[in-house]
């Protein structure tokens, strides 16, 4: 059964004196989106590059596709389809051309059916006679993401896939993916954007100085950062008052009637607290759950592992 | 696929692709077909009248020529070994079951086949212009034969200069030395009325004895000595070249 694309424990990778990767493990689900998130100069790269048999490891054990990418990269690289930060695209071929360099590299069978799909896919039909050095960026990376799909490989590992690309075709992009995932591929995908991670993610790991500083779905990474709240507002300003004293930190706002309230954001507890102004007959007329957003938990975790490392 | 068959499919692959570049590059086929048969109508219309060589100017000359036309053409592969390096295609390739050298045998025999069109076109315009050789058949294979063997050791050291260099300039840059040294051989002008010096690195430069094995095999007397030098010459660029190029590429790639 396939329940692990890609599994890592304690992969440390260090240049010279510099630690870049200290011992980070992860695993990621067949047939899931997995996004790593994190500052330029993280590991990001270097994982990736790791991850596809790019670079050794010098401690720990990578497994991609069910094969250790040490000993047997031939196996990971014919599983893997890889698209890294700048698009690798044969300038001085056409884009028919450099889909069917990749057709015939990895003895794709009925290339010319699988090339003219990828085409019209990618809507770069069109073009797909003029040569590559012709193409905008944004038609570039399309390309590029073509090229990685030939032979349908079964892990795709996506290096800031929709860096530098307009809303527009970025929204493509973020298509592309999830019809990916919904036949069945695993996805490796390194972003800035965290909405990009937000959108389409499983589960999002925040790397930072090669360490792995959280890891969970896109709403738990939410809610471990202080900052969810309720917030109530009231008919009355007396609402308001009892409300106040009954709850213990709550910062409340007298011109909008509304109260501010700490609370983790999970069902059990948001039904607690429901109770209690239930049980008090306080009656608020809006109740809604505000999570920060995935920039906020970013921003969080990873200016607190920066003040941490300074405190050591 | 086969372990032996793989190595192969891969570089015939690569092959195609060098060869649509080179046909797309009007500067690399101008560099390597018509600017040898440029210098070849200078020296034989221009100078040649002006040396005393002992017989027909384009007699003499055309064996330099052959080994000068191969020389031009290297610059454009040094160029686009160090774009596959640089420009991030070799990226795709690196992450692929693509067999390890087929990037760069595909270089190196693009190299050969355009200094093969290269020879012929040199040799078609020499007999229009008077060349004449009472070579036999054997003769003209062994020239032949010497011709492939010095663009192959060429193209391996062109592959590993274009590895080596920083920028893809640089690697242009890098080739000059193997496209001046003809010059400084007897292919144009007997060494010995050269000047001092100049004279001793004529003779002793790895172009004199190919230079040299070529003009006897077309003349009808090749003379061993320099054959044998040749080919060691050629076998050593070839080696050094393939030894330098594999480790390179292993460490960039």
């Amino acid at each position: 059964m396939r329940t692990s694309d890609i599994a890592v424990s304690g992969l440390r990778k260090a240049f010279g004196e510099k630690v870049v990767l200290d011992g980070i493990s992860f695993d990621v689900a067949a047939g899931s989106v997995f996004s790593m998130l994190g500052p330029n100069g993280a590991g990001k790269t270097t994982t990736v590059n790791v991850l596809t048999t790019l670079l050794k490891a010098d401690a720990g054990t990578v497994r991609v596709a069910g094969y250790d990418a040490a000993t047997a990269t031939k196996d990971v690289r014919a599983a893997i389809g890889v698209t890294g930060q700048f698009a690798a695209v044969d300038e001085l071929l056409t884009g028919r051309e450099n889909l069917r360099l990749m057709a015939d590299l990895k003895r794709v069978r009925s290339g010319d059916r699988v090339v003219t799909g990828l085409l019209e896919r990618f809507d770069l039909a069109e073009s797909a006679d003029k040569l590559a050095s012709t193409y905008s960026g944004g038609m570039r990376r399309k390309l590029d993401l073509a090229m990685t799909l030939v032979g349908s490989p079964r892990v795709i590992f996506l290096d800031e896939p929709t860096t530098g690309l307009d809303p527009r075709s970025r929204r493509t992009m973020w298509g592309i993916v999830r019809e990916l995932v919904a036949d069945g591929t695993t996805i490796f995908l390194t972003t800035q954007y965290l909405e990009e991670a937000d959108q389409l993610a499983d589960r999002i790991a925040v790397l930072d100085q090669g360490r792995l500083i959280a890891e969970g779905t896109p709403e738990e990474l939410k809610r471990q950062i202080p900052g969810t709240h309720v917030r109530l507002r009231f008919a009355h300003l007396g609402e308001l008052d009892a409300a106040a004293r009954l709850l213990h930190g709550s910062a409340r706002d007298d011109q909008e009637l509304t109260l501010r309230v700490p609370s983790d954001g999970d069902p059990r507890s948001l039904r607690a607290l429901l109770d209690l102004l239930d049980e008090h007959a306080i009656d608020s007329r809006e109740f809604s759950v505000h999570t920060p957003d995935l920039d906020d938990v970013f921003l969080a975790l990873t200016e607190h592992a920066t003040a941490t490392e300074i405190a050591r | 696929m086969s372990t032996v068959s793989m190595p192969l499919a891969d570089s015939a692959i690569m092959l195609r692709r060098n060869l649509k570049h080179t046909m797309r590059n009007p500067m690399v086929v101008f560099n390597a077909v018509l600017f040898p048969i440029v210098l070849m109508l200078m020296f034989v219309y221009v100078f040649g009248g002006a040396f005393n060589v002992g017989e027909k100017y384009v007699d003499y000359a055309t064996p330099g020529l052959l080994v000068t036309a191969i020389c031009y053409g290297l610059g454009s592969t040094a160029v686009a070994v160090n774009s596959d390096m640089t420009k991030g295609i070799i990226n795709r390739f690196k992450v692929m079951d693509v067999s390890r050298g087929a990037v760069l045998t595909g270089h190196v025999i693009v190299t050969t086949v355009r200094g093969l069109v290269a020879i012929a076109a040199i040799i078609g315009v020499a007999f229009a212009m008077g060349f004449r050789s009472p070579a036999s058949a054997l003769d003209w294979l062994g020239a032949i034969g010497v011709i492939v063997m010095l663009s192959f050791a060429a193209s391996w050291l062109t592959v590993a200069l274009g590895l080596a260099a920083k920028t893809a300039e640089s690697a242009g840059l890098a080739t000059v030395p193997l496209v001046i040294l003809p010059f400084l051989s007897s292919a144009f002008a007997p060494a010995d009325k050269m000047a001092p010096g100049v004279r001793q690195f004529a003779e002793y430069q790895p172009f004199t004895p190919v230079i040299e094995t070529l003009r006897g095999l077309l003349t009808g007397n090749p003379p061993a000595g320099h054959a044998i030098a040749a080919v060691a010459w050629c076998a050593g660029f070839a080696l050094v070249g393939y030894v330098w190029a594999v480790a390179t590429f292993k460490k960039r790639a």
